[in-house]
């Protein structure tokens, strides 16, 4: 794939993962607003997500686009701030979304699993 | 570095530099929040000890300080996806303003629901 | 009028230093007339540039007190209360000596961005039939006016922070062929704009905008790019 390509899907994933993200975010921001409401305790973390296909998918999608999104943004960061060859760039941010895929899907599936008993 | 000097005071640079600044933060937030959410593996207990540690009151502030990076980072991408994806409008600073304001009121709900 | 100006202007090349001026205020002076009073009567060697004087040719450009503006139509009174100024040559590009600057990447690198026409009709042909109400059309009548005073350039932190990025002004002219139905060379421009240094490392910080004398707006012409650009990626024609 030539570099104009790339760059350009990047943009546009980068982008795709924001609107996907606004939603998520908004949804999250209000979950967290209330439920911290009284103070906020593990159990009732895990009653949210334990056993909830729903909340699980809803947080497994959240975490995959935030996974995206994050790392393509700290690659323009990285980009603008020390003129470090390409292909380190990439590779770092690269890591880093992988990082956050593994970390990010393996505690909501912590989570899930916890509501099953 | 001093010829290199320029002012720069207009709200959509500022809308700029707050998107970058909870953009870094909340990247680097990220595998934070992830690491405390596994920690129910170790039981809920573990967890639990967690969030008890993170009742504190200048605990609960950074976290106010979160929300309102999250909002801000929210509030200026959906500003930004409107820029370059609709018809140009002229009244894109009100629209700074606004995404402004709306993460402020965020924050401080936390704060207000977190007591 | 009254007292006297307090100026502090770039002498030397990449290196260099501020050195201290005092001018005396008149009513109605333009940073150009300050300028030219330390050349004429203070220090002949001061080097800087300007050519029509009243605000049309965009060559007297210079940083003053920290932002890019025409000197010629820059008045004194609305640049400092107390009547201290610092001029400096447009950022972002190398300084040849005192205020001048090395324009030749603005340039380069407006052709680099496609900023070319190419025709497609000949002398035998009839003329294009673009009606004034055309969209593209009123798209590339907004940016057409840009007279490549680098002002732009100055102000653009994307510009300071990647060297290879192509810049307001020239991704600017970019989405005027781009609106421009007699040209074609549409599928290589969008392939020159597209890319880590063209329109896509644009943050919309806006200081094109906020700063060009002649009200253009590059910010608006580059997310027309970014759009163009992306629906080319996505119909596999980059």
């Amino acid at each position: 794939m030539s570099a104009e390509k790339l760059q350009t899907w990047l943009w546009l994933v980068q982008r795709i993962s924001a609107s996907v993200l606004a939603v998520a975010v908004a949804v999250h921001l209000v979950t967290i607003i209330a439920a911290v409401q009284g103070g906020l305790t593990a159990a009732e973390i895990i009653a949210r997500v334990g056993a909830n296909g729903a909340w699980a998918a809803f947080y497994g999608v959240f975490v995959v686009a935030a996974a995206v999104h994050a790392p393509i943004g700290m690659r323009t960061v990285l980009q603008e701030i020390k003129p470090l060859p390409n292909f380190f760039v990439n590779a770092l941010s690269a890591l880093f979304g992988i990082g956050l895929l593994i970390m990010g899907l393996d505690a909501v599936n912590i989570l899930y699993r916890l509501g099953s008993g | 570095m001093r010829l290199q000097y320029m002012r720069r005071d207009h709200p959509t640079w500022w809308a700029f530099a707050v998107h970058r600044l909870s953009g870094v933060g909340l990247a680097l937030f990220l595998p934070v929040h992830f690491y405390v959410l596994a920690l129910a593996i170790e039981g809920e207990v573990r967890l639990e000890s967690f969030l008890v540690w993170s009742s504190q009151p200048w605990v609960k502030v950074a976290e106010a300080g979160l929300i309102f990076l999250l909002a801000a980072h929210l509030t200026g991408g959906v500003r930004l996806l409107a820029l370059e994806f609709l018809p140009w409008r002229d009244w894109q600073k009100t629209l700074v303003a606004v995404s402004g304001g709306l993460s402020f009121g965020a924050g401080l709900l936390f704060l207000v629901n977190a007591y | 009028m009254q007292g006297t100006l307090s100026v502090s202007i770039w002498r030397g090349g990449e290196a260099g230093s501020f050195q201290p001026y005092e001018v005396p205020r008149r009513d109605n002076q333009t940073v150009l007339d300050v300028v030219t009073y330390v050349q004429r009567k203070l220090d002949g060697s001061l080097s800087y540039r300007f050519a029509c004087r009243v605000g049309m040719c965009g060559s007297c450009a210079m940083m003053v007190n920290g932002r890019p503006r025409w000197t010629c139509r820059t008045h004194v009174s609305r640049v400092t209360s107390s009547g201290k100024l610092t001029i400096a040559p447009l950022r972002n590009l190398p300084v040849i000596k005192d205020l001048t600057v090395d324009m030749t990447d603005f340039f380069d690198k407006w052709a680099k961005a496609g900023g070319v026409f190419k025709p497609t009709a000949t002398r035998a042909d009839d003329f294009a039939a673009i009606r004034p109400t055309d969209q593209k059309h009123r798209y590339a009548d907004a940016g057409i006016e840009c007279i490549g005073c680098g002002i732009c350039y100055a102000a653009c932190d994307v510009v300071a922070w990647k060297p290879g990025y192509l810049g307001p002004a020239a991704l600017n002219r970019a989405w005027t062929l781009v609106n421009d139905a007699r040209d074609g060379n549409g599928a290589a421009r969008l392939r020159a704009v597209a890319g880590d240094d063209g329109c896509l490392a644009c943050h919309s910080q806006q200081g094109c905008q906020e700063h060009c004398p002649k009200h253009l707006n590059p910010t608006a012409a580059i997310a027309g790019l970014k759009r163009a650009v992306a629906v080319a990626a996505l119909k596999g024609r980059l």
